[in-house]
């Protein structure tokens, strides 16, 4: 609509349901004559996360960018509802430090804000203390909250996170996935998401969109998550996400501890077997009987996924 | 009052300061130092081909330093070579085809010193109308475009994707560049304009909490190294588009002394966690 490039009669006839806030069709970038990503087709409509996996190269972060209009497709097309809002979380934002730029300043780089709209989405990311603080002197974790705080306070249509909980730490990453949410079922807003955490981002997502170089596989995290395709692309990490879905009852607390689906708080993660398995890293080599076994292997999968932070908080 | 060659000389580089310094700020930001420095030293091919041709000198020197960086964009599309081994061709050629076609015009006379190093002192009135009045657009157009500048300086792509044209602003950006050290070329002289943009920002990174007090302050302290420049400069008997440069220097070491430099930033900040 805004910016159909090249695109067939047929497709320009087909009319898009006015909930459709960006659509691309068999949209592809090419660089020195090497296709980075082709044949990309998909939609996000309102209220919907869609979100997007695979390996490095993939061309997710591309994709992104050709589906919000920073890189033009050039073949296929990719249309956008008129006057659509986006707000946009990059991979990677240097900012350099001569600047001197205060996150309350950040907030309202591309265009002015409520203060209130500010404020809440500071208290909303945990980070309402760093208002005033330089953007230089953030720790990773603080600048992607940041970041994703200035995200939530525009109010858009569209929020494009390409890996927005980097660097935050694992009991954080829980609750701005939550967070990411919240904020999609309160006001509405489609979110396109790109991320490596396959265990974490699954849970939240309407669909799942499998890139490498092309859209390898899709559908609701269930489906994708059982298809081959998906499989040969994650191989073992694969598994991850099939022990994650049986855990993700419970949240954990800035100061270790775990808050589980019921409102009790305990030290661990299984609340039922937490004194097992408290004691389970010290007694390794002492008790090899098979019931210990058992849970080790669970707690094995978990690492896997890439949080050593949360095992150590189990010890 | 405008009789006295140094008064005129001061009203002269106040305004050329005042409007280096927000520019300025966004040379240092943009990490664009060198880039200054080649449209500046295109400013000399500028001034002969002006002779040669017989066109106005300012519009001369605009349009070789707009034709310069617009070259420039162009080499970097195609990524043959990096940015400063690109600016180093682009910046020192130009230089040197300058002064090989002066050299080349026997029949004209000009003082080549007066080019490289500024002429503040033989200031006109005409001058100085052309100096604020030039200040005058290029610091309103600044202010006009600020957020973008600033949006896109901070990450062309998040500029871009929430509805910015960060292409265009950088084409203005560059504009005004031109402009300014068309204008500023009289006051400190081809050799020096970059010291103008850089030193005062650079100085006023030190007291600044935000990009708009930076801006500010660099115009200040700008306008502060040239009232400096201009009375060390009688004072001593020194050229004065050098002393201007130096007072600037002078200015920047102060503003490293812990002292000086760190508190009332650390005083901003703590207000701006407390409020």
């Amino acid at each position: 609509m805004l910016m159909s490039s090249r695109a067939s009669s047929a497709q320009k006839k087909r009319e898009k349901p006015a909930k459709t806030l960006v659509s691309l069709e068999n949209a592809g970038i090419r660089r020195d004559g090497r296709w980075l990503v082709r044949g990309v087709d998909f939609s996000i409509s309102r209220g919907e996360v869609v979100t997007l996996i695979g390996p490095n190269g993939a061309g997710k972060s591309t994709t992104a960018k050709m589906a919000i209009g920073v890189l033009k497709a050039d073949e296929g097309s990719v249309s956008r509802k008129r006057d659509l809002r986006i707000a946009y979380v990059p991979q990677k934002l240097a900012i350099d430090w001569t600047m001197p730029l205060t996150v309350r300043r950040l907030m309202t780089l591309t265009g002015p804000l409520k203060e209130a709209d500010i404020l809440s989405a500071l208290e909303a990311t945990g980070i309402p203390h760093l208002a005033g603080s330089e953007v230089r002197h953030l720790s990773g974790g603080e600048f992607q909250r940041a970041l994703l705080a200035r995200a939530i306070a525009r109010k858009p249509d569209l929020m494009v996170l390409d890996e927005p909980v980097q660097g935050v730490d694992f009991a954080g990453e829980a609750a701005l996935y939550d967070l990411i949410r919240t904020i999609r079922n309160a006001t509405g807003c489609g979110i396109l998401m790109i991320s490596h955490d396959l265990h974490m981002v699954m849970a939240g997502t309407d669909t799942v969109i499998c890139l490498n170089g092309h859209v390898c596989c899709r559908g609701t995290p269930e489906v994708v998550s059982q298809s081959s395709d998906y499989a040969k692309l994650f191989g073992g990490n694969a598994r991850a996400l099939a022990v994650y879905n049986h855990q993700h009852d419970h949240t954990h607390l800035p100061d270790g501890r775990v808050r589980h689906a019921d409102g009790s708080i305990t030290d661990h993660c299984h609340k039922d077997d937490g004194h097992h398995h408290g004691h389970g890293h010290g007694h390794d080599h002492d008790h090899a009987h098979g019931d210990h076994d058992h849970h080790h292997h669970g707690d094995h999968a978990h690492h896997h996924a890439g949080h050593e932070g949360e095992g150590s908080r189990h010890a | 009052m405008l009789d006295d060659f140094f008064t005129r000389a001061l009203i002269a580089g106040i305004g050329v300061a005042l409007t280096a310094g927000p520019l300025g700020c966004f040379v240092v930001w943009r990490r664009m130092a060198y880039f200054g420095d080649t449209m500046a030293h295109s400013a000399l091919l500028g001034v002969a081909l002006s002779l040669f041709f017989e066109v106005n000198l300012l519009i001369a020197v605009f349009g070789v330093a707009v034709l310069v960086s617009v070259m420039l964009l162009l080499l970097q599309r195609r990524q043959s070579l990096s940015a400063d081994a690109l600016l180093g061709i682009l910046s020192h050629s130009a230089l040197a085809i300058g002064l090989v076609l002066v050299a080349f015009m026997t029949w004209v006379r000009i003082d080549l010193i007066a080019f490289l190093f500024g002429d503040i002192l033989a200031v006109t009135p005409a001058d100085i109308a052309l100096i604020w009045g030039g200040g005058a657009i290029v610091v309103a157009a600044i202010a006009w475009l600020w957020r973008p500048l600033i949006a896109s300086t901070v990450s062309e792509d998040v500029a871009e994707a929430e509805g910015m044209n960060p292409a265009r602003t950088k084409l203005f950006f560059m504009l005004l560049m031109a402009l300014v050290i068309a204008i500023a070329m009289k006051i400190v002289g081809i050799m020096l304009i970059t010291a103008l943009l850089i030193i005062p920002a650079a100085t006023a990174r030190r007291f600044s909490m935000s990009p708009e007090w930076m801006a500010v302050f660099a115009s200040l302290i700008g306008a502060l190294a040239v009232i400096g420049g201009l009375f060390g400069s009688l004072t001593y008997d020194t050229p004065s588009g050098p002393s201007i440069v130096v007072a600037a220097l002078l200015l920047f070491i102060i503003s490293l002394i812990p002292a000086f430099g760190r508190k009332p930033a650390e005083r901003a900040a703590n207000k701006g966690v407390r409020g």
